[in-house]
């Protein structure tokens, strides 16, 4: 079984037009005038990348790799017939066939007309937005779902205001750096009042083996909105490592509501060396910032050679909620280094953090957390929850919760297990004639109950499936 | 039903059963009782199809050859083990592990599977058939359980996959005095002609309840000694030694 191919290792032979390798500051230009942007956007770009220029790469999340050579990564991507100066396609048409084919090929057909499901798709390959489906039925709504380079254009006023309100552009190094050079991604308003009538998905897909991924991902639900975005992520197989810097704004106004799912797949290199695989380096916060509002975000990770990601939440808005669902599986050589923040600014704003940790093969698996009740935040309250399954006995889990207390009234707990998952409990399962296979759903899926049960229904099962596909090739 | 019949089974280099033979005929009774460290429970699991044991000779359950088949074959060709230490599995429900085990059964033997609705109402009937207390319906696979209770909740695997042989690992020991009377009351309820026990213990008084048709005593790795219901009121008397001094 160790043999197993990730299924999602091919790749599709599109003639792409790069800028080539290395970074500069004409590299930034180059990008902003390839998307024909406007100045206040290079602008945005040309400050990010100064402020990058002068920061270092963190060092204290529990990963080790090789130093990446930021001058050796292509930092722009597009299949030729897009990059003609034209941000995206008008209609799937005009799409080349490859391109669809590889998304049918990953079940994201985006043909609408064959679409049965209620989910609209906006699917972004490399660095580019391919297509987004069910436009129509959601401009009725008055929601906006679009490419990313599409929004520049025909709503600069609302990305001028709310890009980088959440994340600044100095906020991290790898934030930074996706400031300067992202290309495309999506971007969502919901007007007030309005509950989006279809579930929001992206689907990321890196292609060209020598391009970074970076893109930009800002969703802003108003007054009284409602919405529920999910994102997926495949790579082909690659002996070289991909460097993935996205950024993931949210912002939720008074009473408004952001339901924000992942389920990571990227390439995470060969199972016996460690060789390739994509270094998922992704910066993702949400603010509420109107009253009573809140922001809910479920991740599956099952992917990736490193991952270091913390989706957060800024609780502004007095009564203010912020949710981290978290299953994040490692196997191989994967490490990953993940949790969120939870920062309390208003009053009676509450957090809940459920976060488990499947760890085999040689892996590393980190819970990294904070939860920080500031001064003016009356009767916050938080629990979080961290439950660590160790497969075999050469991996590892660790789990790093910060808490950051100032005021005598907060209520904060924090629950921790460690369980192993054995051979005795299989064979203890296929004594009683249950599969391996169904043996291994039944004790995953129980042990990450909480999290799938937050997670979009169709999605919860394919997570299902994806866990344990992945976990039948480390106990094999 | 059953026939072992020169078994020799190891693990790595030890070997623990060395030419141990046994015929179990439908509707029998066999106790199985010997000094700690003789190979019962070896015997129990490598019935099982443990994968850590290497085990040669002729095992024939049911007309087909035990050895070929992987465990889940075994279990739901109608054999069942009962672990002496039964695994906890954290996270999963009991009536969930006692449903997919159940449909599994059926499954493989062209029964229709019983639907996620239809279960909870035939586990209380389980439930009462093998007389463990209701709760067993909401706890967790052994997880959060007591010895004694995870005992108790082998016999309630008993009584829902109801197979044709079942060999119960020292189900006595850990359980207080109502329990094993209990216990005793479910393994007796669960007997029928067409189905067969192998009791593996160390007392005198589960023989007492359940009563054995043979009893054998195990000692190097093999059969050494083998009588009637009567051998176990001697053997509580004067022990193994007799029996391993030949």
């Amino acid at each position: 079984m160790s043999d197993e191919p990730y299924k999602y290792g091919f790749s599709t032979a599109v003639e792409a037009v790069t800028l080539g390798r290395g970074l500069t500051e004409d590299t930034v230009r180059a990008i902003s005038a390839a998307r024909n942007e406007p100045a206040f956007l290079l602008k945005f770009r040309l400050k990010a990348f100064a402020l990058f220029q002068k920061m270092k790469e963190p060092e204290w999340a529990h990963v080790t790799y090789p130093p990446i050579d930021y001058q050796n990564i292509q930092y722009f991507s597009a299949h030729k017939s897009a990059a003609n100066s034209k941000p995206t396609y008008n209609s799937i048409d005009e799409v080349p066939p490859e391109i669809l084919e590889t998304f049918a090929k990953l079940g994201i057909p985006l043909d609408e007309q064959r679409r049965l499901s209620g989910v609209a798709v906006d699917a972004v390959f490399d660095s580019v937005s391919i297509a987004t489906t069910h436009q129509q039925k959601l401009y009725d709504a008055g929601v906006i779902f679009c490419s990313f380079s599409e929004a520049v254009h025909q709503f600069p006023a609302l990305i001028e205001r709310w890009l980088g309100s959440v994340v600044p552009v100095a906020d991290n190094y790898f934030a930074a750096l996706n400031s300067a050079v992202f290309s495309d991604g999506s971007f969502v308003y919901i007007p007030p009042f309005t509950r989006c009538p279809l579930e929001l998905s992206t689907y990321f897909r890196i292609n060209n083996t020598d391009a970074g991924q970076f893109e930009r991902t800002l969703i802003i639900a108003d007054e009284g909105a409602y919405v529920s975005y999910l994102e997926g992520c495949t790579a082909p197989q690659s002996s070289k490592h991909q460097l993935h810097a996205a950024v993931v704004e949210l912002v939720t106004l008074d009473r408004a509501e952001i339901k924000y799912s992942t389920v990571q797949n990227w390439y995470a290199g060969d199972k016996e060396t460690g060789e390739g695989g994509v270094y998922n380096f992704v910066t993702k916060r949400g603010a509420c910032r109107g009253v009573n509002s809140k922001i809910s975000w479920t991740q599956v990770e099952t992917g990736s050679a490193i991952t270091w990601k913390y989706p957060s939440c800024i609780l502004q808005g007095d009564g203010s909620i912020g949710e981290f669902y978290s299953v994040a599986l490692t196997n191989g050589h994967m490490q990953a280094d993940t949790g969120t923040k939870m920062i309390h600014l208003g009053k009676n704003t509450r957090s809940t953090i459920i976060s488990k940790g499947i760890a085999a093969d040689v892996s590393t698996n980190v819970y990294r957390g904070l939860v920080q009740i500031q001064r003016n935040a009356a009767g916050a309250r938080n629990y979080t929850s961290c439950d660590s399954m160790l497969v075999g006995k050469r991996c590892e889990a660790h789990t790093y919760p910060y808490v950051d207390v100032q005021r005598a009234d907060a209520v904060v707990e924090h629950e921790a297990s460690t369980s192993k998952l054995s051979e005795d409990q299989l064979f203890y399962f296929r004594s009683r004639g249950i599969s391996q296979e169904d043996a291994l759903q039944a004790i995953v899926s129980g042990f990450c109950k909480d999290v799938l049960d937050v997670l979009p229904l169709e999605f919860a099962a394919e997570a299902r499936k994806l866990l344990t596909l992945k976990l039948e090739n480390s106990v094999g | 039903m059953l026939v072992l019949d020169n078994l020799k089974v190891a693990v790595g280099d030890t070997n623990i059963l060395n030419g141990f033979s046994l015929t179990v005929g439908a509707g029998e009774v066999h106790a199985l009782m010997g000094p700690n460290g003789s190979g019962k429970t070896t015997l129990g699991r490598a019935l099982a199809g443990h994968p850590a044991y290497t085990v040669s000779g002729r095992a024939e359950f049911m007309g087909r050859d035990l050895l070929t088949l992987d465990p889940e074959t075994r279990a739901n060709l109608g054999l069942f083990v009962s672990w002496q230490y039964p695994v906890e599995v954290p996270g999963v429900a009991n009536a969930e592990f006692l449903r997919l085990a159940y449909n599994a059964k059926a499954k493989s033997s062209g029964k229709p599977e019983i639907a996620i609705k239809d279960f909870p109402p035939f586990l209380v009937q389980k439930i009462a058939e093998s007389q463990v207390p209701p709760d067993y319906a909401d706890r967790m696979l052994n997880a959060g359980m007591s010895g004694g209770q995870k005992k108790r909740n082998e016999i309630l695997q008993l009584h829902v996959l109801e197979p044709t042989l079942a060999v119960l690992d020292e189900t006595d020991s850990g359980l207080d005095i109502d329990a094993l009377k209990s216990v005793a009351a479910a393994i007796n309820a669960y007997r029928r002609a067409d189905r067969s026990v192998i009791l593996i213990t160390h007392f005198q008084r589960l023989l007492d309840l359940v009563k054995p048709d043979r009893i054998h005593v195990l000692g190097q790795g093999r059969i050494l000694h083998s009588g009637g219901p009567e051998l176990a009121a001697k053997l509580e008397r004067d022990g193994y030694d007799w029996i391993i001094r030949g």
